[in-house]
């Protein structure tokens, strides 16, 4: 259960003048703007339930030069999501706060950013559900810096740009036919909002900018699955996945798995089955074994066994999850499965 | 001389939501020069945010459906002010355009032998909305985006377009914008340019739209000297979300009750049954247990009242508010908890659970939501010929929700998925056309490019002026308290003046900061076309002095048999831009053929 709304919904009676609100830049990155007398809150006063506390958020404010941290100081409101204090701050003291956002309603994946330190979406993060204290808001890191919280998500519109597009087989009299138990396995993929938020976290490319030229990231590892199960699709991605996407790069942390909005499982269900495809489609068994006598690695149960095209289950999928562990550990990409430079 | 980088195309489409989208798909693949422009990044248009799904007459889930039916319901719906040519298009196209998406990857919820399944919604007498669980429209989005990425379409992401921009002739060919990351601008040359960008709900308090609506498209359409119809004929949709204020006017898909959702009043009255009209009474339940039956046999009951159109609902549940019969928050409850069960309700409904319980902390299996009536939906617009969507100025084409005539006075749930795939499509042929018959590359006027980019500067210029967010918010009170859900004419009246004065205001709007990534000043360039916008739609509703569909006079509270004959009509003539007046007018809709008129005659 989240938090339940306060049970006496009757607000206050008309917030009429509230004290002006203290946006007090620190170190004077912004001139106040023109914000004529005091503070009104956005609302309707008859709805709007205004209580005395003030919040404090600390906002990255810069450019690719650089910045730094910017303290505003509002009343709280009831109910608001943390975009909602980002537009009573561009309202009022500072105008040209960048921020992107469109829906504000968890569908679109615009409004992004690290709130206290967490990748979570500005829409979706109700202020009373942070910890008490100044809430601090920074653009994603792993993405160049456009201004303030906006920051240059093109890498992923690249990476889309490579992936060998889905291929259906001619159309049957009739037109296809599917089973709901079969979409629904690609259905969880296409969930996907593009917030970025698994590419963000993701620490091949969050301190490795080096790798973006060869990661494609769990985004895109969760489109290459979703074709991959996808009933009607006929490419072959597996070894692009390999070559191009830097699967094996991925050490399986799970971090992605924990940042996304939509609840993917991002990890156990996208990157571990496409890391079995993978295997199975580019190690010979003998060379396989061979690898295996010789490395000592931890034996699994149905490596070589697991046809492609099934089921994986959560079972299977559990013993392949140390295999990739073991083979994967450490921080640098395991270079066993990346042998082809791009 | 402003500095600006310049592009020449063949087809240019302003807008990369589904119709957008799918527009420049087709023209891309007649083997043109294709561009897509759009204010935000790709993917992240509105139609993300369409929950129910895609209506088209498949017949999967009752074989007796057909595009004869879903026309004659769509012009139902639209109390007959429809464009009946693009009703009978799109009715009989949709189909094939939702098989389509299907064979780009798209992957739809099935019945038991296979196929796509369908589920209820308002207005329409069978199950016949395609669907994704609630998420249907980000699953269009995605299949179109990943397949305009697949033939390789340039896009201009994060793009603001300022003015479209003429030749000699007075043929449109291009248009003038700025890169938002940058404020760099930007000019386009095209031998044909396609508006679809979408809605204007963002000139409304409590809306369901994305920043984005800001009537762009209406507004250069305008400009450029095309007409708009039936302006005055925006959508409240029935279920927003009420509380907490800062979600207030989120969407509530009608998915909840075409799911068994029902609407109650603080006494828990089912109070649709209250509000049949007459049209509606044939077809419509009249006992609460007829309506719970018909959930599972549509063949041997009548409908739910809770799933009249849209503003028949939204009008019901205004009156019950008002009445004193609200919720706690001013709207009604809306209760699946009661009805169905909670696994079926987050398989159902998945991201209607999430909102409610991550916004308002509200668990929608267990206790009912709050809803009311907000803005969702634009049915005027563009006037564009039917089998074509070319505007009224050679060179213009328009499709989704930027256009006018297909939905008439109301649109049906659904119906505006397969609106956008049916006339982008269309759009992307009818300019695919134009382009090819146009000997040259297209010549822009400089003149028309210097004012533009001048005119987006002036804000920078002054300072200690209007602040943009205090204008905009000016106009939200404005339109959401006298061009609202319920109409008359001395407020519409107020409204004009006022929107005058905001006008004025608009002049003296000053910003701080630079051109990169700047939202006060992109909100600066949004103003005007909200501004023309809003002029028109309340031009529209004083002018239509009767009630039909979206459009409620409470000084003329019935629809008017001779106003349904007619679109207001409106455009700029001699004068033209954001201060320039806009003449309006009546025009007789079309005279619809016999085979169509026996269609909407007999009462099955």
């Amino acid at each position: 259960m989240t938090d339940v709304p306060d049970p006496d919904p009757t607000p206050a009676e008309g917030p009429t003048d509230r004290a002006p609100a203290d946006a007090e830049p620190s170190g004077g990155v912004e001139p106040a703007a023109p914000a004529p007398g005091a503070w009104v809150p956005p609302a309707e006063p008859d709805d709007a339930g205004v209580e005395a506390p003030e919040l404090a958020l600390h906002v990255w404010r810069g450019d690719p030069e650089g910045g730094e941290f910017t303290e505003y100081n509002l009343p709280t409101v009831e109910g608001e999501v943390v975009l909602d204090v980002i537009h009573r701050i561009q309202a009022t003291v500072a105008p040209d706060l960048a921020c992107r956002w469109n829906c504000k309603a968890g569908k679109c994946g615009s409004c992004s950013a690290e709130i206290n330190g967490k990748p979570r979406l500005l829409c979706m993060t109700r202020m009373d559900t942070l910890p008490e204290g100044p809430v601090t808001i920074a653009p994603m890191r792993t993405f160049p810096i456009v201004r303030d919280l906006v920051t240059d998500v093109s890498f992923n519109y690249e990476v889309a740009k490579t992936i060998p597009p889905f291929q259906p087989p001619p159309e049957p009299e009739g037109g296809y036919r599917m089973q709901q138990i079969d979409v629904e396995r690609g259905q969880e993929f296409r969930k996907c909002i593009e917030c970025f938020m698994c590419q963000d976290v993701c620490h091949v490319i969050r301190d490795h900018e080096e790798n973006k030229t060869r990661y494609s990231g769990p985004r895109f590892f969760i489109r290459f699955a979703e074709l991959e199960m996808h009933p009607l699709d006929t490419n072959d991605r597996r070894e692009f996945v390999r070559r191009e996407g830097g699967l094996g790069m991925c050490n399986i942390t799970k971090c992605c798995t924990e940042v996304c909005p939509e609840h993917i499982k991002i990890t156990d269900n996208a990157i571990i089955p496409m890391k079995e495809r993978v295997v199975d489609a580019s190690y010979d068994p003998l060379g396989w074994l061979g690898r295996k006598i010789l490395r000592r690695t931890k034996k699994t149960a149905d490596e070589a066994s697991g046809a492609p095209g099934q089921a994986e289950t959560a079972p299977g999928t559990v013993a392949v999850v140390e295999d990739g562990a073991s083979e994967g550990s450490g921080d640098t990409p395991t270079p066993e499965e990346d042998t082809a430079p791009r | 001389m402003a500095e600006y980088e310049s592009h020449t195309y063949d087809v240019i489409v302003i807008g990369a939501g589904g119709a957008g989208l799918r527009a420049a798909i087709e023209a891309k693949a007649r083997g043109l020069r294709t561009a897509l422009v759009c204010k935000s990044l790709l993917g992240k248009a509105h139609t993300v945010m369409a929950e129910g799904g895609v209506a088209a007459a498949m017949g999967n889930v009752y074989p007796e459906d057909n595009w004869k039916v879903h026309f004659r319901d769509t012009m139902r719906g639209g109390k007959h002010l429809n464009n009946w040519r693009m009703a009978q298009l799109h009715a009989q196209e949709a189909p094939d355009r939702v098989h389509e998406l299907e064979s780009w990857g798209a992957l739809f919820d099935r019945t038991k032998d296979g196929r796509i399944t369908q589920r209820d919604f308002g207005g329409h007498r069978y199950a016949r909305l395609a669907h994704v669980g609630d998420r249907t429209g980000l699953e269009m989005i995605r299949t179109l985006q990943q397949k305009a990425v697949a033939e390789d379409i340039d896009v201009f992401m994060e793009c603001k377009v300022l003015r479209l921009l003429h030749d000699a002739e007075g043929r449109v060919s291009g248009a003038v914008g700025y890169w938002r990351p940058t404020g760099e601008f930007l000019v386009f040359g095209a031998k044909a340019v396609i508006l679809a960008t979408g809605s204007i709900g963002k000139s409304w308090q409590y809306s369901s739209n994305s920043w984005e609506s800001t009537g762009d498209g209406h507004a250069m359409a305008i400009w450029a000297g095309a007409d708009v119809i039936d302006m005055e004929c925006v959508q409240f949709h029935p279920t927003g979300m009420v509380w907490p204020l800062s979600v207030r006017g989120i969407l509530v898909t009608e998915g909840v009750r075409g799911d068994g959702g029902a609407l109650r009043n603080s006494e828990g009255e089912r109070f649709m049954f209250n509000y049949v009209a007459p049209m509606f009474r044939a077809e419509t339940a009249e006992t609460e247990d007829e309506a719970d039956r018909w959930y599972e046999d549509h063949n041997n009951n009548r409908r739910t009242p809770d799933l009249l159109p849209r503003d028949e609902v939204a009008r019901a549940i205004n009156t019950e508010v008002k009445a004193g019969r609200g919720s706690p928050h001013g709207g009604v409850f809306l209760d699946i908890a009661s009805r169905r069960s909670a696994e079926y309700i987050r398989r159902r409904l998945p991201s209607m659970y999430h909102q409610f319980m991550e916004l308002a902390g509200v668990d929608i299996t267990a206790e009912p939501m709050e809803v009311g009536p907000t803005c969702h939906y634009m049915m005027g617009g563009v006037r564009v010929d039917g089998d074509t969507e070319a505007a009224t100025v050679p060179g213009l084409f328009a499709a989704g929700e930027v256009a006018g005539g297909m939905h008439g006075a109301n649109r049906l749930g659904g119906n505006s998925l397969s609106d956008l795939l049916v006339f982008g499509r269309r759009a992307g042929i009818g300019a695919a056309d134009f382009a090819e018959g146009r000997s040259g590359e297209p010549k822009v006027d400089p003149g028309e490019v210097d004012a533009a980019i001048a005119g987006s500067l002036e804000p920078f210029e002054g300072d200690g002026g209007e602040n943009p967010y205090d204008v905009h918010k000016d106009l939200q009170d404005v339109m959401q308290s006298l061009v609202g859900i319920i109409r008359t004419g001395p407020e519409l009246e107020e409204a004009l003046t006022r929107l005058g004065e905001l006008r004025a205001r608009c002049d003296k709007i000053s910003v701080t900061g630079g051109r990169v990534y700047n939202p006060g000043w992109n909100l600066a360039t949004d103003l005007p076309s909200m501004l023309t916008v809003s002029t028109a739609v309340a031009q529209g509703a004083l002018a239509r002095t009767e009630s039909r569909g979206g459009h409620t006079r409470s000084d003329f509270p019935t629809a008017d048999p001779d106003l349904g004959k007619v679109n207001f009509v409106q455009h700029q003539v001699g004068a033209r831009g954001p201060d320039a007046p806009i003449a309006i007018g009546p025009e007789a809709i079309p005279e619809m053929p016999a085979e169509l008129r026996e269609l909407l005659e007999d009462g099955k």
